[in-house]
């Protein structure tokens, strides 16, 4: 009996060992690559091409400096038009992603089913199956080089209202609606501040998940924008690539990188318990 | 008239509206962004319809010839491209991916620090795919500081030349893919492990279960709509590959082509203004894409009913 329990014990002790092992190396291989981009962002080009280093360089504020004034590298327009796509579509997204939720949650109409059917079905249809289409009406209705094609379309995203969706079936007490429909309260007013607040939670998730998504999206935007004060900022990792490489101070070069990678890790570090619940959630429960 | 006498009725006809109006702003917005574009992709796929330099030629009818050009010429290439990346990335991800969702939900291991390694391993799925791209595009050039380190090391004695061979070029694709989605699939498969009833594993446990046998016997049966709606849903993401191959070889795809995937394929038409051509990919990836969103909403639609007739019977979580 106690043999059998030390042995068992024994098993257990080396099982764990062997998944530290390998959480191990999954964890340097998710680090290692930013790490090394820190690293190089802070070395001059010079360094760089002597190899890897497993210490910062002295070169970072003049990498940074560099970066900015180089006239070739709409970088400043380029986080700020960034900026302003994804912080649009992140309000625009979880807003009207919440309405829609609600609609359809607290309110019984004919095409409800119908209504819900549809955004479940093309809720993983791919948006560049219709790209062709969407270039050419934007350039048609003269939105090319807008940034508006790229945060409007956002109002109908089906993945956040899936997930709003999903949190009102289980968090949304209709008995306070009703109240509020007795106190004279009229639907949109009870909406934006007695059902909003409660879905705060829902909504500072997937505000994360699309400001990330559009912040990071490549494909649409290179294909309405060429004016260069309109650029965001992976049309500039593009265009830093597409370049004559070899000539490239390769400072810069990390150095964008890093400006287009680790706001979005900051906030993620800080936020990343609710961020990876989110994502638990997501998905279909099993 | 009658209405107004009857408040049930009252009710609900002037809430209906109010349904409509919450509704409406998602299905506008998706009929002009996403419908009408989507209907007029298609309709330009029948269409000879493109630029030679100043001149536009077309829009003439032309039935179904480019569809007939692209499965004479290399769509299928592309589609294999795409689909060799896809399950090359896919394969390890769904495996390791499993592993440590079961490591992780296993109380006997008890495994510590889970927040922190969950942090860390979804992390790579949030940057920015093509910024990713270009950094691994900078370490593993030929004098990147990859070869240089290897040679500085000598286990080489000259720069491997990841780029210009199709192992090194759809292995670091296949390499990046893997990296940005385990985390994810890890989580989701977490998640639908912890909803498992725990009494089935307490009964197998009397009966003298091994781990192994719990893990094989009850686990994987019971995750099996969540691991197909994985493994679809990656498919779909996995036939919109892009940035990470099209930074990484700058849109060409080299060598031989053998990294051109599908999108990357349309963007070429789109820049060269081939509108004919692009719609036909496009409504080709379409029709893949319409029958795997038919197959994730049974899937999702499947395990919502059962959500609702949980709660009916009252086991509310």
């Amino acid at each position: 009996m106690t043999k059998h329990a030390k042995s068992g014990k024994g098993k257990l002790v080396t099982a764990r060992a062997v998944s530290y092992f390998v959480l191990a190396i999954l964890c340097f291989l998710c680090l290692f690559f930013f790490y090394m981009l820190l690293i190089n962002s802070s070395r001059n080009n010079f360094q760089i091409q002597q190899g890897f280093s497993f210490l910062p360089g002295k070169s970072f504020a003049v990498n940074f400096n560099n970066m900015l004034k180089d006239a070739n590298l709409p970088v400043v327009s380029g986080i700020r038009n960034s900026f302003i796509v994804s912080a649009l579509s992140a309000i625009l997204a979880t807003y009207f992603s919440a309405m829609t939720a609600y609609g359809i949650f607290a309110y019984n109409f004919k095409f409800k089913r119908a209504a819900f059917i549809i955004i479940l079905l093309i809720m993983t249809m791919p948006t560049q199956v219709s790209a062709v289409g969407f270039v050419n009406q934007m350039q048609a209705m003269g939105l090319r080089n807008s940034l508006i094609p790229l945060f409007l379309p956002t109002i109908s995203s089906p993945v956040v209202f899936f997930f709003m969706k999903q949190y009102l079936d289980s968090n949304m007490p209709m008995e306070i609606v009703e109240a509020a429909r007795i106190d004279g309260s009229s639907e949109l007013h009870t909406f934006n501040f007695i059902v909003l607040p409660i879905m705060k939670p829902a909504i500072a998730v997937q505000a994360i998940f699309t400001f990330v998504t559009a912040w990071n999206n490549f494909f649409i935007p290179a294909l309405l924008l060429d004016k260069a004060d309109k650029k965001t900022l992976p049309i500039l990792i593009a265009q830093l690539r597409s370049a004559d490489f070899l000539k490239f101070d390769m400072g810069q070069v990390y150095m964008l990188i890093t400006i287009a990678i680790i706001p979005i890790i900051i906030v993620y570090l800080i936020l990343s318990k609710y961020i990876v619940r989110g994502v638990a959630l997501g998905g279909v429960k099993g | 008239m009658n209405a107004e006498n009857s408040p049930k009725r009252r009710k609900n006809i002037s809430y209906a509206k109010w349904g409509y109006l919450f509704i409406a702003p998602f299905f506008i917005s998706f009929i002009i962004f996403s419908l009408f574009p989507l209907l007029s992709t298609i309709y330009y796929s029948f269409f000879k319809y493109y630029r030679q330099g100043l001149k536009i030629i077309g829009p003439t009818f032309i039935g179904f010839e480019n569809f007939s050009n692209l499965f004479r010429t290399d769509l299928l290439n592309y589609l294999g491209n795409t689909l060799i990346m896809w399950i090359i990335g896919f394969i390890p991800q769904i495996t390791v991916a499993l592993l440590l969702a079961a490591w992780f939900t296993n109380q006997r291991l008890h495994l510590r620090g889970q927040g922190f390694f969950k942090t860390v391993i979804y992390m790579p799925n949030l940057i920015m795919a093509s910024a990713f791209a270009m950094l691994f595009f900078a370490l593993f050039s030929d004098n990147g500081p990859v070869n240089g380190s290897l040679q500085a090391l000598g286990i080489l004695s000259q720069p491997f030349r990841f780029l210009a061979s199709v192992t090194g070029t759809r292995g670091l694709i296949c390499f990046m893919n893997f990296l940005m989605w385990f985390g994810n699939t890890t989580i989701l498969l977490m998640a639908a492990i912890m909803g498992v009833d725990p009494g089935l594993y307490e009964a197998a446990e009397i009966d003298g279960a091994t781990s192994n046998q719990m893990f094989w016997r009850i686990t994987i049966p019971l995750i099996r709509p969540i691991m197909a709606y994985v493994l679809i849903t990656s498919l779909i993401g996995g036939l919109q590959m892009f940035d990470v191959p099209q930074i990484l070889t700058n849109g060409a795809g080299n060598p031989d082509r053998s990294a051109t995937t599908m999108i990357m394929y349309l963007n070429n038409h789109m820049y060269s203004k081939n509108y004919g051509m692009a719609g036909a990919v496009s409504t080709v990836l379409f029709l893949i894409c319409a029958i795997l969103c038919f197959l994730v909403y049974f899937i999702m639609s499947g395990s919502n009913d059962s959500v609702k007739k949980e709660r009916k019977g009252g086991v509310h979580k």
